[in-house]
């Protein structure tokens, strides 16, 4: 029963969305030394998606995300998780050591808990809008 | 070795692709496997028999002392060879048992696992790996007792074996982790070569309990024999390998394995001795009183098996020939006389051997193969099973405890199996012809195999006893003993009195043959009496755990949100409140320096929990509730934690989102409780503000440990790369349980989206429902 929004909101939405995404990528690869984080980054996406969600319903949405199913977010997040565990192996050490590599041109720190820090990013993305869209359809199409 | 056991594994997974390849040859190309098997054990024995034993090494968990190392010695040697000779002709005969049948793919597959599990349970050094293979055993049992799982019977019974053998598994689990514990070392090899004796140890009595009742429920010893009678439910190849050649012998392998680190005591003697020969007694006796040919054979496995843990009670040297004897002897015609009845079955289409007759002269090979294995089973010269019975009767007069008790049931058991033994070989094939439901003739050569193989292998040695008794069991024998001994098995014995009581109780089990009839009619009459059996204690105690579980269900599930809240927190208080004020004086520590703006949030929050207890409309409640949570996100930002107030500022956003979203279908807003369940919710909810206000005053004040944290703050940069430590703990120091964490959430959203769209219909197109309905099967067995 979520009408498509007001024309502020709509207009709102259309800005905020990428400006959301961009801070919420911002938030994630900081995370490590300032706060933020996957978790608290992955809300922020969530949140961004909602909004546009409300302003212009399911199917403008996933236009938006294209082929992408937030159930597979989830997916590919746990994914991820658990395949920042495999290079401790390689290396001889515990499961879930972390392993650190710089690169060399843009001096950018990658390492294995960035790529769980993604996952859980993704997962948490993929849930919470997976949920909410769910419930926005069932909405719809039950007046 | 550890690689056959693997490959085994691996075979049993891909023979759905050799079904593909070889149809209804692979059985057959199947039997190869335990066939090469047996014969790189039979090229090992002869330095088995030399030395020893060998040990092969292989680490598998280093850091807790697990290893997947397997000694072969000489109980491992007959054990083995017992499993994969019998696997092999078992294979075989399946092959043409269940010739046709659509299942076949996952029958191999089930047996195969079977097989490599059950050798990797004889071949096991580590006391871990031991019992993961004895487990494994169990579950492979229970889906093939389930075969024709269309059938109730099948199914209850595949539950019941579990449940029986499981439930020994978990106290012989226990028993294990105590000898471990014990002996302080986790390698049967070990624990065998060390100088303290286990049985002066203080755990020894609870440790010997463990592994007996293990032991016991595996191999049906008495009171929990009665699940193996049940378990003929499944098809006869696999009565023939499991429940009467292999895995009800587990048992018995394990307390031979451990009978020279904990036998020899009172206590081992009187439970293994006393237990051996009342279970002996009870197969024997419950025997008669079937017509089934399958239950008759059942329950003469389980005298067969009272007995073998009977002789090991008694413990003599000469006990341990004759254990190992009686072991071999045993495997060879059970097995041979399991697959016999499964031919009469299959040609005949009926189990009832009282409606059986006169099938010599249409089925000659058969009748030919059943004289043979029922004349070792009756334990009639020269075959071998004479052998294991005389130096079973032997034993028994030499028994230091309970001596006058065995001998007479050793005597009464060793009749009333001659007269089985009769029942089986004689009953089908001679007499009057009967009108069986199928018309009978001879069975295919695959299925004729088997049994010949082994009845004629009980035949050769009986003949030539020196054959196997001088190498393979001298060393079993010596391996159950603990130090080597000679073994010399011989037909003649002289005249001697084991002899006497062999001819007397052959006469009179030919006598108990003859008027059979009459005695089973009158032992009909005690039907009321048996009801009482172990079985019985089974069933009501199963359905004492389903009532408890539904009443429990109904009293703490009901499917009322508030109850669920309202168990939570009375189990919290119980816990906090039990730990808090009884183990712990609890402290009232006041800080009194409490900044104005501090108490402003606090108010608020107060303030909106209060309203949202007497809101008289939905939305007021949640608005309320939403004050809370961004009080809360605020007084996190106060004491510098911006990470929790960001993500309690975000999680409150979008609660009050998705709020929003369901607000509309929800029920009008009433009040459904009555003022008396007001005030109890109202009385836990203040009881556990307190408790925890206290929890906190009181974790304050004690300090028993070096917070962590200042480790984690000291080593997040230079270990971790970060400054964050909220996040080097989520993502480093922690990352384990945050992984789980993510999992827990995926669940939650999978199940969220599945059970809103469920409820929409969209998956409901009617498909699922159909498919899932078992599809009847012509019964093939059971």
């Amino acid at each position: 029963m979520v009408k498509s929004g007001t024309i502020i909101l709509n207009t709102a939405a259309r800005f905020l969305m990428p400006l959301q995404l961009l801070f919420s990528v911002f938030l994630l690869l900081r995370g490590h030394d300032e706060p933020g984080g996957g978790f608290i980054a992955g809300l922020v996406a969530a949140g961004a998606f909602t909004l546009y969600l409300f302003a212009f319903g399911v199917s403008a949405t996933k236009e938006v995300l294209r082929m992408v199913d937030p159930r597979d977010l989830i997916g590919i997040g746990l994914l991820l998780g658990m395949i920042s565990v495999v290079p401790a192996w390689f290396m001889g050490q515990p499961f879930l050591t972390a392993q650190w590599w710089t690169i060399p041109v843009i001096d950018f720190k990658a390492s294995t808990p960035l790529i769980f820090d993604i996952g859980v990013y993704l997962a948490v993305l993929g849930s919470v809008t997976g949920m909410v869209m769910t419930l926005m359809e069932v909405d719809k199409d039950e007046p | 070795m550890q690689l056959a056991v693997l490959m085994g594994f691996l075979l049993a997974a891909s023979s759905p692709l050799l079904h593909r390849w070889f149809a209804h040859h692979t059985s057959l190309v199947l039997a190869l496997f335990p066939a090469g098997l047996a014969a790189w054990l039979a090229i090992q024995a002869p330095e088995v028999i030399e030395n020893g034993s060998i040990l092969l090494e292989w680490e598998w968990v280093p850091s807790l002392g697990i290893s997947l190392s397997f000694m072969l010695d000489g109980l491992s040697l007959l054990f083995g060879l017992l499993i994969t000779v019998i696997g092999a002709f078992v294979l075989i005969y399946a092959g043409g048992y269940l010739k046709g049948h659509p299942d076949l793919v996952r029958f191999h597959i089930a047996l195969m696992a079977f097989m490599v599990s059950m050798l990797g349970l004889v071949l096991a050094d580590g006391l871990l790996t031991l019992f993961i293979f004895w487990e494994l055993t169990s579950i492979t049992s229970y889906l093939l007792i389930g075969f024709n799982h269309a059938d109730i019977e099948a199914r209850k019974s595949a539950r019941q074996g579990l449940f029986v053998t499981v439930a020994g598994g978990l106290a012989l689990m226990a028993g294990l982790v105590l000898l471990g514990v014990a002996s302080g070392s986790w390698s049967l090899a070990e624990i065998r070569s060390m100088e303290a004796d286990l049985r002066e140890h203080a755990l020894y009595t609870p440790m010997l309990i463990c592994l007996l009742l293990g032991a016991f429920t595996k191999s049906a010893q008495f009171p929990f024999h009665f699940w193996l009678p049940n378990a003929m439910a499944a098809p006869t190849p696999v009565s023939a390998y499991l429940h009467s050649a292999t895995m009800v012998k587990a048992g018995i392998y394990l307390m031979a394995r451990l009978q020279p680190e904990l036998g020899g005591t009172a206590l081992w003697i009187g439970i293994l001795s006393v237990v051996g020969a009342i279970t002996m007694l009870t197969g024997a006796f419950l025997a008669i009183h079937h017509t089934n040919i399958k239950k008759l054979l059942a329950y003469s496995t389980i005298m067969a098996l009272g007995t073998l843990t009977m002789l090991l009670g008694i413990g003599t040297e000469g006990a341990m020939i004759a254990f190992v004897t009686f072991l071999l002897a045993h495997s060879l015609y059970k097995g041979a006389l399991f697959m016999v009845a499964g031919i009469l079955d299959h040609e005949t289409g009926t189990k009832d051997v009282t409606q059986m007759g006169g099938l010599r002269s249409l089925m000659p090979v058969t009748a030919v193969i059943a004289m043979v294995a029922a004349l070792s089973l009756a334990g009639v010269p020269p075959l071998f099973g004479f052998v294991g019975k005389e130096l079973m009767f032997e034993s028994v007069l030499g028994a230091g405890s309970f001596r006058a008790l065995l001998v007479l049931f050793g005597f009464i058991a060793a009749f009333l199996t001659i007269a089985v033994a009769a029942i089986i070989a004689l009953r089908p094939f001679f007499g009057k012809r009967h009108h069986t439901p199928k018309e009978p003739h001879e069975a295919p050569v695959s299925m004729l195999i088997g049994p010949g193989m082994l009845a004629a292998l009980s035949l050769f040695i009986g003949i030539l006893p020196a054959l196997v008794g001088e190498g393979l069991l001298t060393s079993a024998a010596s391996a159950v003993v603990g130090e080597p001994i000679t073994v010399s098995l011989s037909l003649w014995h002289g005249i001697n009195l084991p002899l006497i009581m062999s001819i007397v109780s052959l006469g009179l089990g030919f006598l108990l043959f003859k008027r059979w009839d009459t005695v089973r009619g009158k032992l009909s009459m005690l039907a009321p009496v048996m009801r009482y059996g172990p079985e019985a204690g089974y069933e009501s105690f199963m359905n004492g755990i389903v009532h408890v579980s539904e009443w429990q269900t109904r009293l703490l599930q009901n499917g009322y949100m508030r109850n669920y809240i309202l168990v939570m927190l009375v189990t919290l208080i119980v816990l906090i409140g039990n730990s808090i004020l009884l183990r712990h004086s609890p402290q009232l520590a006041f800080e009194l320096d409490v900044r104005f703006h501090e108490l402003v949030v606090v108010g608020t929050m107060a303030m909106g929990a209060l309203f949202a207890t007497i809101s008289r409309s939905r939305l007021g409640a949640v608005v309320s509730v939403g004050i809370m949570g961004f009080s809360i996100a605020l007084i996190f930002i106060l004491f510098s934690a911006p990470d929790l107030g960001i993500t309690q500022l975000l999680v409150e956003t979008l609660t009050v989102i998705l709020l929003v979203l369901v607000l509309f279908r929800l029920p009008r807003f009433s009040n459904l409780s009555t003022s008396l369940e007001r005030i109890r919710d109202g009385a836990v909810a203040a009881t556990m503000g307190i408790l925890i206000c206290l929890l906190i005053m009181t974790s304050w004040s004690i300090q028993q440990f070096e917070p962590i944290s200042t480790y984690m703050i000291e080593n997040s940069a230079p270990l971790a790369h970060g400054r964050n430590i909220v996040n080097v703990i989520l993502v480093d120091y922690r990352a384990l349980d945050t992984l789980g964490e993510m999992f827990v959430l995926a669940l939650a959203a999978i199940g969220v989206i599945a059970m809103l769209k469920l409820r929409h219909g969209e998956n409901n197109d009617g498909k699922t429902v159909e498919s899932s309905k078992v599809t009847a099967k012509e019964p093939y067995d059971g």
